[in-house]
């Protein structure tokens, strides 16, 4: 090993560990908000670039009617309880028009656009537009009643939905895997290392949505308030914050990041209906590295997975899986020393 | 009113019974979710268009999905063979799952034909027989051509499961008979995101030749992932890797690629001596004709399925009727005594010593020319 290979090598690990940021952000923000560790976040990886790759084959992909068919089942469960709870038709009325309005828009939108053969950048946002709102009816369908149970219970929920949407995704994507066009097909050389327009765009991606969650996090109201719903969630209701309200919205994020990881990594990779599971994972040992609680934390986290896999796919190719898994025992080791503290029943 | 009740159970039960009895029961279990459901799926496509009556006899189709789990694969086994008390299982597409259903099979004294190519220890395939063609006999062409090519040195880029490693040492032995070397071996899995590290690793042991063992479109992937490292020497694929996904997913990159594959799918191009041309052109033109896809090798293994059955059938019933032990055993015989029979992907010749049965010549080394796979002469 030379200097220019652990250049090549760095430079593939911090590019994949981009990726890993993001959903270890994504799952550092849903554990925090709403307590649930979300094992199906690669999932929304896996809809993202598929999405996209099934409009460029100019057909109109399944997520637009498994959209609906989410966004219908929310719309019964807004009834069920308008009347359960004897609302008036007026607010019942709203509150369906406020369920159905982006799911119904966005699916006819790409029913529309589907069709038409627009440029790659144009189809990427309406697969980003697609996938978002999965966030919210998920959350809703899945987790929203069972908010106040407790981590293991919300645990075994996320593995349910994990097998549900890999599952789904085989029935709209089918099989086989696809590769999305590069965004951009340059590629800069500086002696042995090249750095693709993919992976620049990719880090760079990466870094304006880290900027972005931390100025969201920091000058916003909402975001203040979602903050103020993981440090206390009681505490953040007495003061006003809707902690449902405050899970939607941390789960629309998730989804919206995870798509567009799938967008990011589709060009560099095939992706496969069950591909989102691994990738989701490694964020998930980074979000770990984090224990589960601090955004700075799970990016190094990500950044070190990222490098792991690069190098040990280097030196011991038939055990990578292995040694990336493996470094979470340390990883948990090391917290567990450093703080202490009851088993959370 | 007891009486007539009576009577209805007594008329439906002997319904049920002489249907039973008349009927060819098929149990096929197929990975038709999971990781390999690519397989799976085209199998399951062409066996739609599986014979409804052989000699006679109405075959009913049992197919079951074991979900690529070796598990499921065991556990529908088990169904098959207690409750459908079916006369032959046909399955399943992932060596994994196959394995895991042969003990369950041979002790139901049941055939198993397998649609991958399950290796078991010596003396243990009794009632196991595979469509397939075996790794050996694939890595034998592949080496035959990588000699014409005047190729020393051998990389390995593979799967780490059970495909990676059988053709791994399938691989071997045939490169030390031909004095060729495999200068370094490199692993990866269908959801890497990158094989930059391997192929880094690769280039720079810069071997003659480098083999990539993966299959459907994960196969793509990690050949671009070389060419991208600018490797410059020549490419080949297993016949896993012999589906138009190749191309679609790999564009340019895989141009020139060598693959090796049986002959069920390049048909047309087959010389017209070859003895399987008639079969796997009638395979293919059917499959496109029915689902509007270019077919894959495995949905010629669901072919050659339809082939076989309709040669043992006639031979067992003469033994015995369906649904007996008898008739099961019947059809075990007729296997290893049916003799030289045509498939679609080539000459099939199972005896009794031999339950794989495909010899040395049934591998056809393709070259990717234009987008397209062209049989090399």
């Amino acid at each position: 090993m030379d200097l220019s290979i652990a250049g090549i090598l760095a430079l593939d690990g911090l590019t994949n560990g981009a990726v890993y940021a993001l959903l270890a952000l994504a799952t550092v923000l849903l554990f925090a908000v709403t307590r649930v560790i979300f094992i199906p976040q690669g999932e929304f990886v896996a809809f993202g670039a598929l999405t996209l790759a099934i409009m460029q084959t100019g057909k109109v992909p399944g997520t637009v009617w498994f959209l609906l068919v989410l966004a219908g089942a929310a719309a019964i469960a807004d009834i069920y309880e308008g009347v359960a709870h004897k609302h008036s038709f007026a607010r019942l009325g709203k509150q369906l028009a406020h369920t159905l309005a982006v799911p119904v828009v966005v699916s006819l939108l790409a029913i529309w656009a589907a069709p038409k053969g627009f440029p790659l950048v144009v189809q990427a946002l309406v697969a980003l537009a697609l996938v978002t709102p999965f966030g919210t009816l998920i959350y809703r369908l899945a987790y929203e009643r069972l908010a106040s149970a407790s981590v293991l219970v919300l645990l075994i929920v996320s593995v349910g939905v994990h097998f549900a949407l890999v599952g789904l995704g085989l029935f709209f994507f089918g099989a086989e895997g696809f590769r999305n066009p590069s965004f951009w097909d340059a590629s800069f050389s500086a002696g042995a290392i090249t750095l693709t327009g993919q992976a620049l765009i990719i880090l760079l991606a990466s870094i304006a949505l880290i900027v972005l969650l931390w100025l969201y996090f920091e000058r916003t109201l909402s975001g203040k308030a979602l903050r103020a719903t993981a440090v206390n969630r009681l505490g953040a209701r007495l003061m006003g914050i809707s902690s449902n309200s405050a899970g939607r919205l941390a789960f629309t994020m998730a989804a919206f990041i995870g798509a567009l990881s799938g967008l990011l990594i589709g060009p560099t990779t095939t992706i496969f209906f069950d591909s989102g599971f691994i990738i989701g994972l490694k964020g998930f040992v980074a979000a770990v590295f984090a224990g589960l609680s601090s955004y700075p934390l799970a990016l190094v986290g990500a950044l070190l997975v990222g490098l792991l896999e690069s190098f040990s796919s280097f030196w011991a190719s038939a055990f990578k899986e292995v040694i990336v898994f493996s470094s979470i025992l340390p990883v948990l080791l090391w917290r567990s020393l450093r703080d202490p503290h009851g088993e959370e029943h | 009113m007891k009486f007539a009740r009576t009577l209805i159970a007594a008329a439906v039960s002997l319904a049920a019974s002489t249907a039973a009895l008349a009927d060819i029961n098929v149990g096929v279990v197929l990975s038709l979710t999971g990781p390999g459901s690519g397989l799976g799926i085209p199998m399951q496509k062409q066996l739609q268009l599986f014979p409804k009556e052989i000699a006679g006899e109405k075959v009913n189709l049992i197919v079951l999905d074991d979900a690529s789990d070796p598990g499921k694969g065991v556990s529908n086994t088990r169904r098959l063979v207690t409750e459908d008390k079916v006369d032959v299982i046909m399955g399943s597409c992932l060596t994994p799952v196959a394995a895991a259903m042969a003990p369950v099979a041979a002790e139901a004294k049941t055939v198993q034909i397998a649609g991958s190519p399950v290796g078991t220890p010596p003396g243990q395939d009794q009632w196991l027989f595979r469509l397939p063609q075996s790794n050996n006999v694939m890595a034998h062409a592949m080496v035959e051509h990588m000699k014409k090519q005047g190729i020393k040195t051998i990389g390995f880029l593979g799967y780490t499961d059970a495909y990676g490693e059988l053709w791994l040492k399938a691989l071997e032995p045939e490169a030390a008979k031909n004095g060729m070397k495999i200068v370094a071996v490199e692993r990866f899995a269908r959801s890497d995101t990158s094989v930059t590290p391997q192929a880094l690793k690769l280039t720079s042991a810069n071997p003659d030749a480098i083999v990539v063992v993966a299959s459907g479109s994960g196969a793509a992937m990690p050949q671009m992932g070389l060419v991208d490292r600018g490797y410059k020497g020549k490419l080949y694929q297993t016949h896993a890797a012999a589906t138009p996904d190749l191309v679609r997913i790999g564009g340019t990159k895989v141009e020139n690629t060598f693959v090796v594959s049986g002959p069920a799918v390049v048909g047309d191009q087959l010389p017209d001596s070859h003895p399987s041309k008639k079969a796997a052109v009638d395979f293919t033109t059917k499959y496109q004709k029915a689902f509007d896809a270019a077919p894959n090798q495995f949905a010629g293994h669901s072919y050659d399925f339809a082939i076989v059955m309709e040669k043992i059938v006639p031979m067992a019933l003469k033994k015995a009727k369906p649904g007996t032990p008898e008739f099961r055993a019947a059809l075990r015989d007729s296997l290893e005594t049916m003799g030289r029979t045509v498939f679609a992907h080539g000459v099939m010749n199972w005896t009794k010593d031999d339950h794989w049965g495909y010899t040395n010549e049934t591998g056809v080394m393709l070259k990717v020319v234009g987008g397209k796979f062209v049989v090399e002469k």
